[in-house]
């Protein structure tokens, strides 16, 4: 597999929300708007390129039996990182993902990654792979906050587009899955046509 | 009084799947037939309750007595793991036929984000001793097992159903879990 | 180099070795962000403070004091002061009687009991809906701004002051979202009931 595929694939082919379904707890729980989604989708990217890092280079010294348990305390490490950085200094995005950031440990894109890539591939290959599924999954998250803010208040990255509230509904829990569900329909449909 | 409060909420008002978006992975992956999903959701409850009893305590008794709060996120995790662990020894020796239905899920409760979500909000909320944390625990792990065997249902149901080319399979999942949602909705503001 | 076996005493070290690196690691990013994290902590504090009352001079977080209110609770009081003399106090105050869960209100007051102006702190009430108590979101919380508490009659005698025209009270409710705006009273009679205590 060349170096741009390894990186690309992330974004279409194998994007983790709307082909592998992977990561839904935080795709839906914290996409309100564009914004929230793109920070959540920047500090997932974070954790998954440094765990795929540290795990690509250990991945020989660690003993087969215990490999997951050795992953877990790699993301946990990088998570708490990004929580504390995050405390920090965007102390108002932290505010709003809240729960969903210590959430990322259990995101299963990452330990997929680590288990199913980096964990077999040299630490080149396994940046890109860390950096391509990271964006295809903030690209994702982004899209989603993009649809949900535009149709429940109006407004995209904050600015407005059009006059009035938009339809409620779609900034809570019911909108949430539908419109990814819409998503999901759209990109299988524009999925198809390529193949053909 | 208060517990009842705590469970109606727990249970419909903030749903743990429909409303917090906890535990989605296998809200979607084993939710294809009613008696897979019953399984899971047995053995969430289960899982669930135990880890919250055991963070609650290891929350309390060590890492604000040590000052190692930011740890939380790191020792949560492991104890989740090595309890999952744990329940499958012990149920494999002591009653083999719940290992039987329960087992092949335990493995996959590790990832279940609602199990450490419901561990985090059980010690951040304010005012939630061992014994509201256990009741607040238990009832969300049923909120999970409820939806999760209703929605199974809508889906077997789905099968049958004539459903667009486009929509098949995953689209129409979601779209039905959405309505469950809205429905579920209709509960807010009763606790 | 070959993979390392799963010998039992190769999967004790090398788990040992990982936590222990990564528990180092931990507590040096704590370190590191420690300070910036209080520091964050306290300017969003004193910046809640300034949006409520008149200009001041001092630290009012350092020379906070707690007063008990009904119920065993109590809430937080910051004084304000410019060369020394009083011109505010900001109370941190609350309510359990939103639509999900607590909410905390920072309201502000005159020295001469007049609510200054009032701001949301913490809340979790429904987006597009109970929301709108916040200051930027509609204009319901202004109706506070400058309040008389004082002056307004008990029009029920109910001993509560504070309430939405629903209750027989004079504020404006935000639409469909009555017992969010119900909780904002019951928050704003809870500081003023506290900060009663201040004068006497």
């Amino acid at each position: 597999m060349n170096k741009l595929k390894i990186f690309t694939k992330g974004f279409f082919s194998e994007n983790a929300v709307f082909v592998m379904l992977l990561g839904l707890c935080p795709t839906l729980g914290t996409t309100t708007s564009a914004i929230n989604g793109l920070g959540m989708g920047l500090a997932t990217t974070f954790v998954l390129v440094m765990s795929n890092i540290v795990v690509s280079l250990v991945k020989k010294q660690i003993p087969d039996k215990v490999r997951i348990p050795a992953f877990i305390v790699i993301i946990a490490s990088f998570v708490t990182i990004v929580e504390l950085t995050m405390q920090a200094y965007v102390p108002d995005l932290y505010d709003v993902l809240g729960l969903f950031i210590p959430l990322i440990v259990v995101n299963c894109l990452i330990l997929g990654r680590a288990e199913a890539f980096a964990s077999k591939n040299n630490i080149i290959d396994s940046v890109l792979d860390g950096f391509g599924m990271g964006l295809g999954f903030s690209m994702a998250l982004t899209m989603l906050g993009a649809v949900r803010e535009i149709l429940g208040s109006g407004s995209v990255f904050n600015i407005k587009i059009y006059e009035g509230d938009g339809a409620l509904v779609f900034v809570l829990a019911p909108g949430a899955f539908i419109v990814l569900g819409y998503l999901i329909a759209l990109v299988n449909r524009l999925q198809k046509r390529k193949s053909i | 009084m208060e517990y009842i409060l705590i469970i109606i909420s727990a249970i419909f008002v903030n749903n743990v799947v429909l409303s917090r978006f906890l535990g989605l992975c296998p809200f979607f992956g084993v939710s294809k037939q009613v008696e897979t999903a019953a399984g899971m959701g047995g053995a969430v409850v289960f899982v669930m309750t135990v880890a919250t009893i055991v963070t609650y305590l290891l929350q309390k008794y060590i890492l604000i007595s040590f000052n190692i709060e930011y740890m939380q996120t790191i020792t949560f995790i492991l104890v989740i793991a090595a309890l999952v662990q744990l329940v499958e020894i012990i149920l494999k020796k002591v009653s083999p036929s719940l290992y039987q239905a329960l087992g092949i899920f335990l493995p996959l409760i590790t990832t279940n984000c609602a199990v450490l979500g419901v561990a985090i909000i059980a010690v951040q909320t304010e005012g939630y001793d061992l014994i509201k944390s256990t009741v607040f625990a238990i009832a969300s792990a049923i909120g999970f097992a409820l939806s999760l065997v209703i929605f199974a249902g809508l889906r077997e149901q789905l099968e049958l159903s004539d459903v667009p080319e486009g929509m098949k399979g995953v689209p129409i999942a979601f779209v039905t879990a959405g309505l469950l949602a809205l429905a579920f909705m209709g509960f807010s503001g009763i606790a | 180099m070959a993979q390392r076996e799963s010998t039992f005493v190769n999967m004790v070290v090398v788990l040992f070795l990982i936590s222990a690196i990564a528990a180092t690691a931990l507590a040096f990013v704590y370190q590191a962000t420690k300070d910036p994290i209080q520091k964050s902590k306290f300017e969003k504090k004193k910046q809640a403070i300034k949006n409520v009352v008149n200009d001041f001079d001092n630290n009012p977080i350092e020379e906070m004091f707690k007063i008990p209110v009904e119920g065993g609770d109590s809430v937080e009081c910051y004084p304000a002061k410019k060369d020394g003399k009083i011109v505010g106090y900001a109370v941190k105050t609350f309510s359990k009687k939103g639509f999900s869960g607590l909410i905390t209100v920072m309201v502000g007051f005159d020295p001469d009991g007049h609510i200054h102006k009032t701001a949301v702190l913490e809340h979790h009430e429904t987006p597009g809906l109970g929301d709108k108590m916040q200051r930027n979101k509609s204009n319901f919380s202004k109706q506070f701004d400058n309040m008389d508490v004082p002056d307004i009659p008990d029009k029920d005698n109910d001993g509560i002051i504070i309430e939405v025209k629903k209750d027989n009270g004079t504020v404006d409710a935000i639409t469909a979202a009555t017992i969010t705006s119900r909780a904002f009273c019951d928050a704003a009679e809870r500081a003023y009931n506290a900060f009663k205590k201040i004068k006497k």
